[in-house]
């Protein structure tokens, strides 16, 4: 089947999608976005998070039909050009990405907790993060990225 | 295989009852990872998330009618006042991305003895509103758990909301998992106060083949109350009501062993567990302070 959808404020299509094919999928190897990680497609790595309609949702969960006509935001659409988001710069300033294997979701999820709570307190920041799971921090740096990026007030 | 988007309830209704073998998705948070790790192919998908209604909630003499489509994090953000023990229920599936996408229709259809909203939907004593091109049928959440995995639904059914009434006292749920978030539940407890009836209603989760109320546990407590007087004038509880209290939903569970935890803990799990919610109920009836969770 065909599936329409806008991505990252570009309108897109892809063609030949199986009908039972994931979103993640979908913009991974159909539409060359490889920011999403696949890892489990389970819904319990949080690495292929994305904006559905504005709300972070596990693009491995969504069937690609189900995105059709809907607006998709992955972490390719979180910067300005080159000009990282704030919730990524500060991800890098804070030394919280290392392999990088979870960085995209766990972006994703943190710059909606920061758009609804701008000044999360740390349970706050954990029970957003609580779908990311990420192998090689320890988490204490993503924690950090957080709160740096809430003192930069990103909430753009 | 086919996707299918019907627009309109009527649309998804004439299609499941011409193909009762396309199998409805509304989160997909269940449906999806049987398809991704191949162990579903069905002929076709019949998306619900198209349909308006679905995912609408409105009110009427003094009940909740929840669409089938309403997704956890809406339900939380909007109906915790009313409904208390479902919006706590809610809070402990997943995480924020399974939330934003799971719904509590999808958690009947999936109807696993394990599913968080089925100990509050049974304890506080919700129905389940179901339609068919034949009609529309209302299941008391009782009556709809079969077995496991299996539910009252028939094939040309689809799940198009619960009805429950609007919290007039306490409510709680709480449940046990090994750590804070992210897990299934290895047991799993609802309590509703229902001062109005003199009655107390209370149900366990993943400690059965379905859930279930705890029948022995709930008229042995209803009759406490109402014979002490203690809905109307609110004293502490005595102790030994609460172990007895605790002691009957023990003896009303049928657990397993399995990977998550044993038969004898979850027996005694749950008898903590309905201990400790009663306690913080009754607190908050007392007092009209929530206490936890
Ligand atoms: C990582 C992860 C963590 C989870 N944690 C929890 C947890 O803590 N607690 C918990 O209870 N569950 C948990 N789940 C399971 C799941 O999220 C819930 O069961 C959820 O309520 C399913 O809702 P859904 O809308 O996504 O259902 P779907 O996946 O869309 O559907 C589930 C089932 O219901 C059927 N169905 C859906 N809507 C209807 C309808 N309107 N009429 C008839 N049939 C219908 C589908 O055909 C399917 O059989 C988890 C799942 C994942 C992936
Ligand atoms: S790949 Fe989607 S949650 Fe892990
Ligand atoms: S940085 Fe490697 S998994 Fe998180």
């Amino acid at each position: 089947m065909r599936v329409n959808m806008t991505v990252n404020g570009e309108q897109r299509q892809a063609d030949d999608v199986w009908e039972g094919e994931s979103l993640l999928y979908v913009l991974r190897e159909r539409l060359g976005l490889p920011g999403s990680k696949n890892a489990c497609e389970q819904g319990e790595c949080g690495s292929c998070t994305v904006y559905l309609d504005a709300v972070p949702v596990c693009a491995c969960l969504v069937a690609a039909g189900q995105a059709e006509g809907r607006e998709v935001r992955t972490v390719e659409g979180l910067a300005d050009g080159d000009r990282l988001d704030p919730v990524q710069q500060s991800f890098v300033d804070a030394g919280a990405v290392q392999c990088g294997f979870c960085t995209p979701g766990l972006v994703v999820a943190a710059h909606d907790l920061l758009a609804r709570v701008p000044e999360p307190a740390d349970e706050e920041i954990r029970e957003a993060l609580a779908g990311n799971l990420c192998r090689c921090t320890g988490y204490e740096k993503i924690l950090d990225a957080v709160k740096l990026a809430a003192t930069r007030g990103a909430s753009a | 295989m086919e996707f299918l988007r019907p627009a309109t309830l009527a649309e998804a209704l004439a299609v499941k009852a011409e193909r009762p073998g396309a199998v409805p998705i509304a989160g997909g948070t269940d449906v999806m990872v049987e398809l991704n790790f191949d162990h579903r192919r069905p002929e076709a998908l019949l998306d619900l998330t198209g349909i308006a209604e679905l995912g609408e909630w409105s009110t009427a003499d003094g009940n909740v009618r929840l669409g089938a489509g309403v997704p956890y994090t809406r339900l939380i953000e909007q109906l915790g006042a009313r409904l208390p023990g479902l919006a706590m229920a809610a809070r402990t599936v997943g995480s924020p991305q399974i939330r934003n996408r799971g719904t509590v229709g999808g958690n009947l259809g999936a109807a696993s003895p394990a599913g968080d909203t089925h100990p509050v939907l049974l304890a506080t004593g919700g129905t389940v509103e179901v339609a068919s091109v034949r009609g529309i049928r209302l299941i008391a959440a009782d009556d709809f758990y079969l077995g496991v995995k299996r539910n009252a639904l028939a094939d040309d059914e689809l799940i198009t909301a619960v009805n429950l009434p609007d919290a007039k006292a306490p409510q709680q749920f709480s449940k046990i998992g090994t750590r804070n978030a992210m897990v299934i539940a290895v047991c799993s407890f609802g309590l509703a106060l229902h001062p109005e009836q003199g009655r107390v209603g209370a149900a366990i989760g993943s400690a059965a083949p379905t859930p279930r109320r705890s029948r022995a546990a709930e008229d042995f407590l209803s009759g406490e109350l109402t014979d002490a007087g203690l809905w109307e004038s609110p004293a502490p509880l005595r102790d030994s009501v609460c172990r007895r209290f605790g002691e009957l939903v023990a003896e009303g569970t049928e657990p397993i062993d399995d990977v998550r935890g044993s038969a004898a803990y979850r027996r005694h799990a749950l008898s903590v567990l309905a201990r400790r919610t009663l306690t913080w109920a009754w607190q908050e009836y007392r007092t009209g302070e929530r206490s936890c969770a």
